[in-house]
């Protein structure tokens, strides 16, 4: 049994490297390009040099904890296509709590209220739609995506109305509480964003798979996405899993919003969230819902978006988020549950 | 008897650590109804699917009316005129009975379905094999016995003439089973053959030519039915003698355990099912519910188990049910063997070990946090007792076959510490020698002074297990007799509605 776990959990990550390798190619060739020289370049502009390692570093950061949040979510049946407005505002949270403290408060308690206040406003975000499906039913894809709509139209009133510093669309610094970058204690990461909250987004990973594999709610957690009907007659209460799944999952993508206002920018800017959360149900499809899976992923995904702005001398960066595309719509065909579903319905059995 | 319908030999299969199949063989004359039996994953529907081309065999040959197939797919094997009759049904609920059985293989009118011809074809059809079922009534309508004859309608509208049944009569009452019979014979009146699965000795011995049995995978015997009997038919799969028809000792039924009054119920279409229901079961005792499938069993068991509202009372030791959560009920001495093992049984994705302790998390784990260690020596002991094949709890529950499945579930159920079982359908798709042993253990707790609510459709079971039998009809308990004044007659008289209410005792 093993070895067929195994293959079915590579599967997947290797047909997206063959696709995106093939395609790739293919474009390369489109624009007239030399994809060897294309290639050799978006290796040289990421894992070639400190800086380009660093910049992959700080984004998988954020994948990380958005690829967790749609992974722990997926575990429960739950398809969360909002950790776009969790991680935003589990940013904000972060960004307005370090507005409100002290600027003495010691660097501990400071950070330690930001990140708390990420977790809250991610998870309170989340809750709404879990709430919403355990209580009525509520189809959790489209409560998601409203509340996408909602959260950003509002972080963008609330900083462009009260909260800006003038002529800027984000707020003031933050003074205490600011999460180093990595090339304080190694230099040769200098002028790159990554930074110590990398350590963060590993422990999160870890934790989530000690929760899921090795805890009581895990267990129930993965039976109601395995088999409602099953988990309800076992006693899980079906409904209170659901929110729970969701609070963790805000909680999760909440946190992610920590890099960029902790440990890059050191304040809360609108719209930074770039679609970051979008890319994070990719991340967990490309990761089989596998804490380890999303952490190689996310640093894959992080590659090719890196890889995006060294190529842009030779061909448009836009060739990146083609290919992103197209790596994600063949994981999806590469997901055993996707593969029989499609199977199924070619051969015209329901 | 002369031409082979079928022939396969040299048959293997292996499914990562298990050998479903090994150098298994298969000899099926044409026109002949011919049994397949043998223990709980002795490999009968992995060899049965290999012939309809749903699963491709490691080695192995088979041949049709002397013509050997190749490709093992099921369009090939279709072409050969083979083709399997699905139990788990693969019907399109929203569309009618004519239109799932052209599904696929459309009479058109230029790009369009021609709706005439299908519902002729599918009357013809029924004509000629003596199903019957309305062409224009919906899927979603039907009994489950409707549904398998629309699965076989399917089969015969594709020109199959050896139609293969992994356990038809599973899921089947006692007079949609005669029915079965009825159309099978004509099939075969009309040169079609039968393969059929079946672990009910009787039923084997009352329509079949031969019999095959199988054990770890291979053939082991080939049987003129004519010439044995369903002890040696027994003996032959378990390898010792197996006796269901035990002598029960006289019990004393204890206090009452579970009282339901005037309980009613809903069905899943918002029509009355249960209209006032009321019955007790007692400590020490076994009472089994009799009835044609759909006459209120399954809303019963859904409101004592807590998957449906009701009206009225559920009282366990004196505890009104009706507020309690499904885990409550279970702490407060509710068991449950669900019927539909697939959606309410079993997490079948998950292991065995872990399908095991499924509403008993709270004894595997401390803090939180699973007791792994206690959670293997738990699965090793049940897999052991209840004799679950293949033996390694990691297995996902999806790659046994469906009677250890069943196994994963009784042994989860009666290893509670319960005081009231409700047994839905207990030994279905299990072995004879399975059964034996369950129907021991369902007596030892009631030995122990357990309640035990059996639903079976078979009246064999209620009458060797229970001690007071009612029978459900049209939702309403329309007799309630002592097991000395039940037999299938009287029950069969009650459960068609044929005789007139009357309770003893
Ligand atoms: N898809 C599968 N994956 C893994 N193992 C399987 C699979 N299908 C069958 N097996 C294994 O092959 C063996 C034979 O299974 P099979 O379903 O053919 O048994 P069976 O004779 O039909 O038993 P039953 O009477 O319980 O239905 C079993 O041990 C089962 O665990
Ligand atoms: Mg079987």
């Amino acid at each position: 049994m093993a070895r067929t776990a195994w293959i079915e959990m590579l599967f997947p990550p290797l047909v997206a490297l063959l696709v995106a390798l093939v395609a790739g190619d293919l474009l390369i060739l489109a624009y007239g390009q030399n994809p060897a020289a294309v290639w050799h370049l978006l290796v040289d502009g990421t894992w070639g040099n400190f800086y380009g390692i660093g910049q992959v570093l700080y984004k998988a950061t954020t994948l990380c904890f958005t690829g967790l949040s749609v992974a722990i979510a997926l575990r429960a049946g739950l398809f969360n296509v909002g950790a776009e407005g969790q991680l935003a505002a589990g940013g904000f949270g972060a960004g307005l709590a370090g507005l409100l403290l002290p600027a003495t408060m010691p660097w501990f308690f400071a950070f330690m209220l930001m990140f708390l206040a990420a977790a809250l406003c991610g998870s309170a975000v989340a809750a709404v739609p879990g709430v919403l499906k355990a209580r009525f039913g509520a189809h959790e894809v489209i409560a998601t995506i409203m509340m996408n709509f909602m959260v950003l139209a509002l972080l963008n009133y609330l900083v462009a109305a009260h909260l800006h510093t003038p002529e800027t669309l984000h707020t003031q610094s933050i003074a205490s509480g600011l999460v180093p970058r990595l090339s304080v204690l190694l230099p040769v990461f200098h002028g790159s964003a990554a930074n110590w909250l990398i350590v963060l987004a590993i422990l999160a990973a870890l934790l989530v798979g000690v929760v899921l594999f090795a805890s009581r709610f895990g267990f129930e957690l993965r039976a109601v996405g395995l088999q409602v009907g099953a988990a309800e007659n076992a006693g899980i209460s079906v409904g209170s899993t659901w929110i729970r799944a969701m609070l963790l999952a805000g909680a999760l993508a909440g946190l992610g919003g920590l890099n960029f206002v902790l440990g890059y920018k050191g304040f809360y800017e609108d719209g930074f969230a770039g679609g970051a959360g979008f890319l994070g149900i990719a991340v967990a499809l490309v990761g089989r819902n596998h804490p380890l899976g999303v952490v190689i992923s996310a640093l894959c995904f992080a590659t090719l978006s890196q890889g995006g702005l060294a190529i842009h001398a030779l061909v448009p960066k836009q060739m990146v988020e083609v290919l992103q595309a197209l790596v994600i719509l063949a994981v999806a065909m590469a997901v055993p549950e996707v593969r029989t579903r499609l199977a199924r319905s070619v051969r015209g059995k329901p | 008897m002369t031409t082979l319908a079928i022939q396969m030999t040299g048959i293997d299969k292996r499914f990562a650590a298990v050998q479903a199949n090994r150098g298994a063989s298969l000899e099926v004359a044409k026109g002949e109804i011919h049994a397949l039996m043998g223990e709980n994953g002795a490999g009968k529907s992995t060899l049965v699917k290999i012939l309809a081309g749903l699963q491709p065999p490691d080695a192995g040959q088979f041949f049709v009316d002397g013509r050997e197939v190749t490709g093992w797919t099921t369009p090939q094997a279709l072409t050969a005129g083979v083709a399997m009759v699905h139990q788990h049904f693969m019907l399109v609920p929203t569309l009618t009975v004519a239109e799932n059985v052209v599904l696929g293989r459309e009479p058109t009118h230029g790009l369009r379905l021609d709706r005439q011809a299908a519902v002729q074809a599918v009357r013809d059809l029924c004509q000629s094999s003596g199903l019957q079922v309305d062409p224009n009534r919906l899927v979603a309508d039907l009994s489950v016995g409707e549904a398998q004859r629309v699965e076989i309608l399917k089969v015969l509208y594709r020109g199959a003439q050896v139609l293969l049944l992994d356990e038809p009569t599973a899921v089947l009452s006692p007079p949609e089973v005669a029915e079965l019979w009825g159309v099978l014979r004509r099939l075969q009146q009309g040169g079609a053959t039968i393969v059929l699965i079946s672990h009910k000795l009787d039923e084997v011995m009352a329509i079949s030519q031969r019999v095959t049995v199988m054990r770890q995978g291979q053939t082991v015997q080939v049987l003129d039915t004519a010439q044995t009997t369903a002890a040696e038919l027994a003996r032959a799969m378990v390898g010792r003698d197996v006796d269901l028809d035990v002598q029960r000792p006289e019990n004393q039924a204890g206090k009452p355990l579970l009282r339901v009054t005037q309980l009613q119920v809903q069905g899943s279409r918002g029509q009355p099912a249960l209209l006032g229901l009321d019955l007790t079961i007692h400590a020490g005792e076994i009472l089994g519910i009799a009835g044609v499938e759909g006459n209120g069993q399954s809303e019963l068991l859904d409101a004592l188990a807590g998957l449906r509202p009701y009206q009225g009372s559920i009282k366990l030791a004196d505890q009104e049910l009706a507020t309690l959560s499904l885990s409550q009920r279970t702490q407060a001495g509710l068991a449950h063997v669900p019927e539909d093992r697939h959606q309410r049984a079993l997490i079948l994705d998950y292991s065995v070990a872990d399908n095991l302790i499924l509403g008993k998390l709270a004894e595997f784990s401390r803090r939180g946090v699973l007791d792994q260690r206690a959670i293997a020596a738990h699965a090793a002991e049940l897999i052991a007792e209840y004799d679950i094949r293949p033996t390694d709890p990691q297995v996902p529950v999806r790659g046994l076959s469906g009677g250890n499945q069943q196994k994963v579930v009784l042994a989860r159920e009666l290893s509670r510490s319960f005081k009231v079982l409700l047994a839905a359908q207990p030994t279905r798709g299990v072995d004879v020698g399975a059964i034996e042993f369950i129907h021991a253990r369902l007596r030892q707790a009631r030995a122990q002074g357990k309640g035990v609510l059996l639903v079976s459709s078979e009246l064999r079971e209620i009458l060797t297990l229970s001690d007071r039998i009612a029978v459900l009809y049209r939702g309403r308990i329309v007799a309630m007799l002592p097991r000395a004044q039940a037999s299938e007659s009287v029950l069969g008289a009650y459960m068609t509605g044929a005789a007139q209410a009357v309770t003893h005792g």
